[in-house]
């Protein structure tokens, strides 16, 4: 406020157009403080520093394909992460996403296996399954009433047991069998699994589908009617049903979502390493959440956007092959992860206050 | 209420719609290759079964859920209990803590012996001379081969980790490595780093050791990429469970490198990229025989009062090579996932 009074004298603008001057609680604040507020910008930073730093500290970064590596693996995180992130801006949790995509591809492996179907079928059943494993979530969510933590926590549990014992139950051993003479394989490989050339260097395609599904979701959160309700339902549940949201229904389908999701990256495991061991996929769930907060999505719901997680994950993804790559004492390994991550989260929080001061 | 009914059988309705279109296709699409179709019909290894009285045997692995290896020494444990008319119970956990409660849950079950694994000794300490108090004889299998005597074990299978990495090492030197990196998929884990110690102690080119993921494998295949871009001198992939072997050979082929693959550890598939020449040898510990000699020794205990090793040694399930010359032999039981 003082600054507007003082200002005044300073411009000598004549008092007559003071009315029509702006007060302070609606002054443009300058471009540049404006868009470090975005929540994906501090993350923005906050990568881009994590890639210079390995590019100075890990010299075979630099070529095209080293940089392919990185983003293969921040893309099987970041494709997750993605409906991870949407789902915590409605409000809510899924404890059991890392399991599930473990699920979907033992589904329409034994499936297509066992019954010696074209595995095509097993694709599509399994992702039959994994959209009713989400809707089951968010049916359990929304008609309970109990915290989705407590709820998905279940559902962890439960398919964490039942892929062990189902796969032992149905093969006979814990690992399922090898599909990749099978009919549809190839063509099913080539979507999921397959590497395109560019300029020289292999990119593998969940690249791709990564930055296209994170271009696609930030315009469903930005620009449809859709978006509002997930940014509703996750500020204030019963203020957004008092004016017509419906909270029930953006909540199940946020939790499919993520059953997608974790469809789409079992494929993807199950076409590129043909056999799928029933134990994975415990703890990656905490990976996807990790990358969608670090992307700026608050965990109370509300807030946060589509594209901070795309930098969360390669964040998460660039430290992660960095430290390979620059050939560090790998019994370090974690401490260096985690040292990493949390000044990158430092970052992200410092650019956030600064820009938003007053 | 009255409303919700209505509008969820009306929900239904497309759910029984996909689910019968479904099974119509199901019957039309079919593969023509591959699948359950074309396996071989196996039968497991049985001879018979004893006459003597009903025993009861409780295993009690660090098995972690779902890992292909313990498995097969399960499987092993299985065909020995059949054979001997023993009522096998098996239970795992890979918390020693936890580990050393089931065996206290065995030992107050009354079972008339145990089996176990030492991948931390001191945990298991208490409850080993409680079992002996209940005059329980307890056997060893698979890991804490230099610790089973110092608990009063009766007798141990297994493999001393650290001879089979040196003998990897050897066989290493043999097909000329010259750089070699060690993929750790579980940090922290004893046997699994005193594998590579044993790599690196008879390896007379570098050893470099390589920790990954291993419950998320997108993260070990590129990780292992990476390091073989980092490193364009290594010309050999040590890994140390055949799923991590089977990744590599694909992480090789993305980073260009003509580094080959070697693994511990045997599964179905792994014999397969054996023979097409994909990796060039494993080591094989022979779980099966692990699970199913502890077992069998409980039984000759208890009927015959034998010991194998007579007390003092330990008996060696491993290392066993297998390469391009005997994965032939090894592939057929393999196939059943009994190798």
């Amino acid at each position: 406020m003082s600054m507007t009074q003082q200002a005044e004298p300073a411009v000598g603008r004549p008092p007559a157009s003071g009315p029509r001057a702006t007060d302070g609680r609606t002054t443009r604040r300058p471009l540049v403080l404006r868009l470090l507020a975005r929540p994906e910008v501090g993350v923005f930073l906050g990568a881009v520093a994590v890639l210079i730093f390995f590019l100075i500290a890990a010299p075979s970064l630099r070529q095209g394909s080293s940089m392919a590596t990185v983003l293969y693996q921040s893309s099987t995180i970041g494709i997750m992460a993605l409906p991870v992130a949407l789902l915590m801006i409605g409000g809510e949790f899924d404890l059991s996403s890392g399991v599930a995509v473990i699920s979907s591809a033992l589904t329409a492996s034994m499936l297509s296996y066992q019954l010696t179907l074209n595995v095509w079928m097993g694709v599509i059943v399994a992702l039959i399954v994994s959209l009713a494993v989400g809707a089951f979530n968010g049916w359990m969510v929304v008609k309970t009433g109990l915290p989705s933590f407590l709820v998905t926590l279940g559902t962890f549990l439960i398919l964490q047991g039942a892929n062990l014992a189902v796969t032992k139950l149905v093969t006979g051993n814990v690992a399922t069998d090898d599909i990749s003479n099978m009919d549809g394989f190839d063509q099913a490989k080539k979507i999921f699994a397959s590497s395109v050339d560019i300029g020289g260097v292999e990119v593998k395609i969940t690249v791709f589908y990564w930055l296209a599904f994170a271009a696609i979701a930030t315009w469903v959160l930005l620009r449809t009617k859709y978006g509002n309700w997930i940014f509703a339902v996750g500020g204030n549940k019963e203020s957004a049903r008092a004016v017509g949201v419906p909270v029930n229904f953006t909540k199940i389908t946020l939790f499919m979502l993520v059953g997608f999701g974790a469809w789409f990256i079992g494929m993807h495991n199950l076409f590129s390493f043909n056999t799928v061991q029933s134990g994975e996929g415990v703890g990656q769930e905490l990976i996807y959440i990790a990358a969608a907060v670090i992307g700026g999505c608050l965990l109370t719901g509300g807030s946060g956007s589509a594209i901070g997680p795309v930098f969360g994950a390669f964040m998460f993804g660039m430290v992660n092959q960095g430290i390979v790559f620059a050939g560090w004492n790998p019994d370090w390994f974690k401490a260096f992860l985690g040292v990493m991550l949390l000044g990158a989260v430092l970052i992200n929080l410092w650019v956030q206050r600064t820009a938003t001061r007053r | 209420m009255d409303r919700s009914s209505h509008s969820r059988s009306r929900r239904l309705a497309p759910v029984v719609a996909v689910a019968a279109a479904a099974a119509l296709t199901l019957a039309g699409c079919s593969s023509s290759s591959g699948g359950k179709k074309a396996e071989e019909g196996g039968s497991d290894a049985s001879a018979g079964k004893a006459n003597t009285p009903r025993m009861t045997v409780a295993l009690v692995t660090h098995q972690s859920p779902g890992d292909t290896f313990w498995d097969i020494v399960r499987k092993g444990a299985e065909a020995a209990a059949a054979k001997d008319n023993i009522k096998l119970i098996y239970s795992s956990d890979p918390n020693a803590g936890n580990q050393a409660n089931l065996v206290q849950n065995a030992v107050d079950q009354k079972v008339d012996g145990i089996a176990i694994t030492l991948a931390k000794p001191d945990a298991m300490k208490d409850v080993v001379s409680k079992a002996g108090a209940a005059k329980i004889p307890v056997v060893g299998l698979n890991s804490g081969v230099s610790d089973w005597k110092k608990l009063g074990l009766l007798e141990f299978f297994g493999q001393d980790e650290g001879v089979a990495g040196e003998a990897f090492g050897k066989k290493l030197n043999e097909v000329g490595a010259k750089k070699a990196v060690c993929v750790i998929q579980e940090q922290g884990n004893i046997g699994l780093t005193q594998r590579c110690d044993g790599v690196k102690k008879t390896f007379s080119g570098t050893t470099e050791t390589l920790y990954v993921n291993g419950t998320d494998m997108p993260s070990v295949k590129s990780t292992i990429t990476a390091k073989l871009k980092q490193d364009s001198a290594i010309d050999y992939v040590v890994t140390l469970g055949a799923p991590y072997a089977l990744t590599a050979v694909q992480s090789a082929g993305d980073a260009g490198s003509k580094a080959k693959v070697a693994t511990f550890d045997l599964n179905n598939q792994l014999t397969s990229a054996i023979k097409k020449g994909d990796i060039q040898f494993a080591v094989d510990q022979q779980p099966y025989l692990q699970g199913y000699l502890a077992i069998d020794s409980l039984w000759l205990y208890k009927n015959n009062g034998n010991y194998s090793g007579g007390g003092e040694q330990p008996v060696l399930t491993g290392p066993a090579f297998v390469d391009k010359s005997n994965v032939d032999q090894v592939a057929q039981f393999a196939a059943k996932g009994t190798r």
